[in-house]
């Protein structure tokens, strides 16, 4: 193949991917670690890479206790309700205590965070969010961790972990190609910290054709934190929870400041408020406890998102879409117009190029909105990823295994999209995760946990032969045929990831069918995946560039994979808005007020789930806040 | 494209195939210019339009939603730490021009210089701070929260 082997020995931290995980993982180790050989590892360009590639502009987790605004058990009793309930309660404390740290070194690095003038305070959009010129967060924060790494390998994709051969289930770095070059690149590390992405692009998006990148996530957010993990054995939780976001439709504009700061509100086609009318049925099949209106209108308990998207779906279906934003109020004023723009220029640029093409102004008309296709990930408004150990001073003994962020591999650390059950994180509290994540590697390795860590030839030589396979299958194959892209022995990624696509919408609750599923379509679905899985061995890549989509396909396989598994088992609708179990469609506390955990064996592809106590470590104000109100007549 | 390459004006310096997040800008070998090889992997994310010192590059909508005939342009300046925006509607009612601040500082300054910080003691590192904490998340004397010092406990778990 003519591509050389280049091998990194003697690393202590890699970090594999560098988004807002990853930077904050590097950052920090080099504080607790400052003899210790940081590299980074990182499939596009550390400058410009992950979800905030393109700028942020707001930050949507942030206390505020320097202001007297919120403590953390605050940020957890709302990312419960928020996750009906679903939360790693010990994960969310603890990076909830510690993310105001970060937000407060990002100002001092020079991002600009807006003050409210009256206060002094930062400007808030929400209870959680503040508002930020975050057009260069990621550079800035990137510069950070550059300062902090030994070396920075831009342009390289991480396909696999490797795996220490002296001891079981413990990770000793991990393997991967330069997009550009060609050239294999080992790295042989003490411990990683998985810092790389969720999945977009695994559910047939709404978009089509040319537009197909035009997804809410980014296209380049392919499933490689959970690929990479579950691919190696660690056991993962939550992988069911996927998410649905409601937002500008055709663009994926974002509608936080829209709702939160320039007070916007939504309604039917007809200019009629829907929401409230699909909230008693819902009740019904939810209970009070997850949703309850009046109590989210005078406390701060709010409604779960995945219940909004639920009447926004209700409507459409009824007959009475599209919802529309209404703008039209907020926008006469010209300083919030103004926001309203930024808003998009900042983080979702293609927002203002759809309306601008399309002559929506939305001072003069209200805009549509609609729910996206179902998104993977694990620091937005939903929590997959993997199963990983607490702080040791909060986390129950189910939770704990010695080393903060570590997964159930040793030495292999979780930030970001990579840590299950810890929804809400969002940029800052990836960052947040990926200190702690740091902190942790370095304590394992002066522990004297990383001693001996043996890789041979034989295991990075496999690895090669496997990385480099699409490429042979091509030459093998491709002069077969005259021309063209049919084959009748190869699949090349773009077909695959259609066909991963179509699948996982039809038979795993893609926006083409509602949302819906059950345990037929469930295992019917899983059977053709079971296919595609073969013939993903014979996927060919005609070049460098197509190899790493082809690896990028693979990842999203396993992924969805896990999606479907984890899916079948959790016997109940949990999140009515995010997908259905049409065989089950009422929240069923009784058997499933628990955590899901899977594990693929990496030998045989078998997957064994189990269910995992859920532990709630604060009080529930809010249902002091019921009380009262119950007793003031309200109910 | 969505992202699209003015052939006059591209000089094939790369600068967006280093930046581009989706790995789809590239130099074409026989005319030495960058082009976009995949548009159905383009966030339109601008990371491109940028970088280009050329102003070679430009966005055109998404096909399958987006009519032709509209711009939304860009500069983004480090020196002066601004970004600068222009967007025209289709229908040329509407042409804004809008300003925002990229940073507080000049490039590259403000960061702490880790390997020369004082290294942590035994304690802190035992203990669960990170770097420049507890005062960090206060900005005073105050100290990390804890499930005692916020006056919680674990509640059993639930498991069936």
């Amino acid at each position: 193949m003519g591509y050389k082997t280049i091998i990194e020995d003697g690393i202590d931290v890699l970090v594999a991917g560098a988004g807002l995980g990853g930077t904050g993982a590097a950052f920090e180790a080099r504080y607790w670690g400052k003899d210790k050989k940081i590299v980074i590892a990182e499939k596009a360009n550390i400058d410009r890479s992950g979800a905030v590639a393109q700028g942020l502009y707001a930050i949507n987790c942030y206390m505020g206790t320097r202001f007297g605004e919120n403590n953390p058990e605050d940020h957890v009793r709302y990312a419960r309700i928020d996750l009906m309930g679903m939360v790693r309660e010990d994960l969310a404390f603890d990076m909830a205590r510690h993310v105001d740290s970060a937000v407060h070194q990002f100002e001092e690095w020079g991002l600009p965070i807006m003050r409210n003038t009256k206060t002094g305070a930062y400007l808030r959009e929400g209870r959680w969010q503040i508002m930020i010129h975050g057009e260069s967060y990621k550079p800035i924060v990137a510069e950070a961790a550059k300062r902090s790494a030994d070396k920075v390998f831009n342009r390289v994709c991480l396909t696999h972990l490797l795996m220490d051969e002296a001891k079981e289930n413990r990770v000793a770095g991990a393997v991967g190609f330069n997009v550009r070059t060609g050239n294999y690149h080992v790295f042989k590390s003490k411990t990683v910290v998985c810092g790389a992405g969720g999945a977009s692009n695994i559910f047939k998006p709404r978009s089509v054709g040319e537009g197909a990148g035009r997804v809410w996530y980014a296209p380049w957010s392919s499933g490689s934190a959970y690929g990479l993990m579950i691919e190696a054995g660690a056991k993962m939780t939550q992988m069911e929870n996927r998410i649905v976001l409601a937002r500008f439709k055709d663009g994926y504009g974002p509608v936080g400041a829209y709702f939160l700061h320039l007070k916007t509100y939504t309604q039917n086609a007809y200019g009629e408020e829907y929401e409230s009318k699909w909230f008693p049925e819902l009740q019904e099949r939810v209970g009070i406890e997850y949703l309850d209106p009046e109590a989210s209108h005078t406390t701060h308990r709010p409604i779960p998102t995945c219940l909004r998207n639920h009447a926004i779906i209700s409507e459409v279906n009824a007959g009475r879409g599209p919802i529309h934003m209404v703008t039209m109020e907020a926008f006469q004023d010209p300083h919030l117009e103004e926001i309203g723009w930024h808003n998009f220029l900042g983080m979702t640029v293609g927002q203002a190029v759809l309306w601008a093409a399309t002559d929506v102004d939305p001072k003069h008309e209200n805009p549509e909105l609609t729910t996206s296709e179902p998104y993977v990930m694990g620091s937005h408004a939903t929590g997959c990823g993997a199963w990983c150990s607490g702080p040791e001073d909060v986390s129950p003994e189910e939770y704990f295994w010695g080393y903060n962020r570590m997964t159930t591999i040793e030495g292999l650390f979780g930030a970001g999209d990579a840590v299950g059950g810890t929804p809400h994180a969002f940029s800052s509290g990836s960052f947040t995760e990926g200190r702690l994540a740091a902190k942790a590697a370095c304590k394992y390795i002066d522990d004297g946990k990383a001693e001996g860590i043996r890789v041979t030839d034989a295991q990075i030589n496999r690895r090669k032969e496997q990385i480099y396979k699409p490429l042979e299958t091509y030459k093998v194959y491709s002069n077969e045929v005259v021309a063209g892209s049919v084959n009748p022995n190869f699949h090349n990624p773009r077909q695959g990831l259609d066909r991963l696509q179509k699948l996982m919408d039809e038979y795993c609750g893609g926006f083409g069918v509602s949302y819906m599923t059950n345990d037929k379509l469930l295992n019917i679905g899983l059977k053709k995946m079971s296919i595609l899985g073969e013939d993903l061995e014979k996927i060919a890549a005609s070049d460098i560039h197509e190899l790493l989509r082809a690896w990028e396909l693979k990842h999203r396989f396993l992924t969805s994979e896990a999606v479907f598994h984890h899916t079948l088992f959790r016997k109940e609708t949990r999140w009515p808005g995010y997908y259905y179990r049409g065989d089950a469609m009422k929240l069923d506390d009784e058997n499933w007020h628990v955590l899901t955990v899977s594990r693929r064996d990496p030998q045989t592809g078998e997957y064994t789930m189990e269910k995992a106590p859920l532990y709630h470590l604060v009080g529930d104000i809010e249902d002091k806040d019921l009380a009262r109100l119950k007793a003031q007549g309200h109910h | 494209m969505p992202t699209f390459v003015y052939m006059t004006r591209c000089d094939g310096c790369g600068h967006c195939v280093d930046i581009c997040p989706s790995d789809i800008m590239h130099i074409d070998k026989t005319l030495r210019r960058a082009y976009n090889i995949e548009p159905n992997m383009c966030w339109e994310c601008y990371s491109c339009v940028k970088a280009c010192p050329m102003n070679a590059i430009d966005v055109r909508g998404y096909a399958d939603f987006a009519p032709l005939g509209h711009s939304v342009r860009v500069n983004r300046d480090e020196e002066k730490g601004t970004i600068a925006w222009r967007i025209k509607f289709r229908n040329g009612k509407k042409d804004m021009d809008l300003l925002a601040p990229i940073t507080t500082k000049p490039w590259g300054t403000g960061y702490p210089n880790l390997s020369e910080a004082a290294a942590p003691s035994k304690e802190v590192r035992d203990s669960e701070l990170l770097f420049n904490e507890p005062k960090y998340v206060r900005m005073d004397e105050g100290g990390l929260h804890t499930l005692e010092s916020n006056g919680l406990q674990i509640k059993e778990g639930v498991y069936y």
